[in-house]
């Protein structure tokens, strides 16, 4: 069976969708995911799906549940790429992904990560910094 | 009813025969109740080419209008109709030049001398002379059809243009009443310029718009929605006084969505929102 790619970018995990999903298939990347976030500590999850020409609302439903799980690993996930066909159908289907962020391409996707990133590393805490310079 | 052999010669032989005075007469009855619109020399062509596709037809032996033999006439008599519709032309009017046929073909044959025999053919004739015209009539609305189908197409192509007005931001201002073919096509069109342009705001203007029920606020929301599903935003603006007055009236709900009073307002929002964005982004980086 085919596996989606999780590719790994900084501090960010980069899935491109690149063929039309099955379920099984979208099950998988779910439980690869996870696995991904946790080995590498990512903080951030952009799932690409400019190729995917149907979502369906297995595969609406998986997304949603992928952002859930990415959100308890304290990872978040941004949709990107979303085609207007796809859009309007998940509309009139009523399905609005809730829960899941959405931006126009994988720039902008990383963006939105940077601007809502926490500090990453214990050097930028500065309240860490504080007890040493004012220790006598 | 299907014209006899025999008839069906009779009628050919004849106009072969009288062939210049029925068209002088037959170009004179038709003219008439157009009432100068279309010339007379005009509307004699368009008879003396109807007439000599009848006489063809005829001479090949055509009983009914359904037959092989009579396609060109068919396809010079579609051509008339379509003709007469795109000048502005009623049914009755295109069908009157065919049926004028028939007084032609009475006042030359001079049916009351005839006797019996002349009486039965001018009857049969005329039948099959109803028939051209009505298939002129369905000629006719096949074509205003059309002419309708495509105006309706050129009007929805004409009516929603997607503007970009700033860096990053779309407009779509709507104009005239909105139904759902529309509200598709502007749905369509909106979210892909968002694509091309890699916009992430988008305006719906619908200053426009002369009345909003709930049917197009449903169509907004739903636009909106999916924006927000590919990662824009959007906001609606132009709201006039009346129109805010039947939305709260009509108990409609646009949630979190940004409503602007006009187009400008929702401009500087956009832009606003879309500095904020940056900064926030510039100094994580």
């Amino acid at each position: 069976m085919e596996r989606v790619p999780i590719l790994k970018i900084g501090s960010v995990l980069l899935v491109s969708i690149q063929v039309d999903m099955q379920d099984q298939m979208a099950l998988q990347l779910q439980e690869d995911l996870g696995q991904r976030i946790v080995d590498t500590g990512a903080k951030g999850v952009i799932i690409d799906i400019t190729g995917l020409d149907i979502v369906d609302s297995f595969v609406g439903r998986t997304l949603s549940t992928i952002a859930s799980i990415s959100r308890v690993l304290d990872a978040e996930t941004i949709v990107v790429g979303m085609r207007p066909a796809v859009a309007i159908t998940l509309v009139e289907l009523g399905l609005s992904l809730d829960g899941i962020r959405t931006s126009l391409n994988v720039e902008r996707g990383l963006e939105l990560l940077a601007r809502n990133a926490e500090p990453e590393t214990v050097d930028d805490l500065d309240f860490l910094d504080e007890p040493e310079t004012t220790s006598p | 009813m299907a014209l006899k052999a025999e008839q069906s010669e009779r009628l050919g032989k004849l106009l072969a025969e009288r062939a210049e005075k029925i068209a002088k007469r037959w170009a004179e009855i038709a003219a008439a109740p157009l009432k100068g619109r279309l010339t007379v020399a005009e509307s004699g062509r368009q008879t003396a080419e109807l007439q000599a596709q009848l006489q063809k037809a005829l001479a090949d032996g055509a009983a009914d209008l359904r037959s092989a033999q009579t396609t060109e006439l068919r396809a010079v008599l579609t051509e008339l109709s379509r003709g007469r519709a795109r000048q502005g032309f009623t049914a009755s009017e295109t069908a009157t030049s065919i049926f004028a046929l028939k007084a032609a073909l009475y006042d030359v044959v001079d049916v009351e001398k005839g006797g019996e025999s002349a009486l039965r053919d001018y009857v049969a004739w005329s039948l099959f002379i109803d028939e051209l015209g009505l298939f002129t009539f369905e000629a006719f609305a096949r074509a205003r059809e059309h002419i309708i189908t495509e105006q309706t197409e050129q009007l929805l192509e004409l009516s929603t243009p997607v503007v970009k007005l700033w860096d990053g931001v779309v407009a779509v201002p709507l104009v005239g009443t909105l139904d759902s073919a529309r509200a598709q096509v502007v749905m369509e069109r909106l979210l892909q310029a968002l694509v091309d342009t890699g916009s992430p705001y988008a305006i719906i203007d619908i200053t426009g718009v002369p009345a909003v029920d709930t049917q197009v606020a449903q169509h907004v929301l739903k636009t909106v929605m999916a924006a927000r599903l590919m990662g824009a935003e959007c906001i609606i603006s132009g709201i006039r006084p009346q129109i805010a007055q039947t939305i709260v009236t009509l108990g409609i709900e646009f949630g979190d969505i940004a409503t602007k009073a006009t187009l400008a307002d929702a401009l500087r929002h956009a832009i606003r929102r879309g500095a904020a964005a940056a900064r926030a982004a510039n100094r994580e980086a």
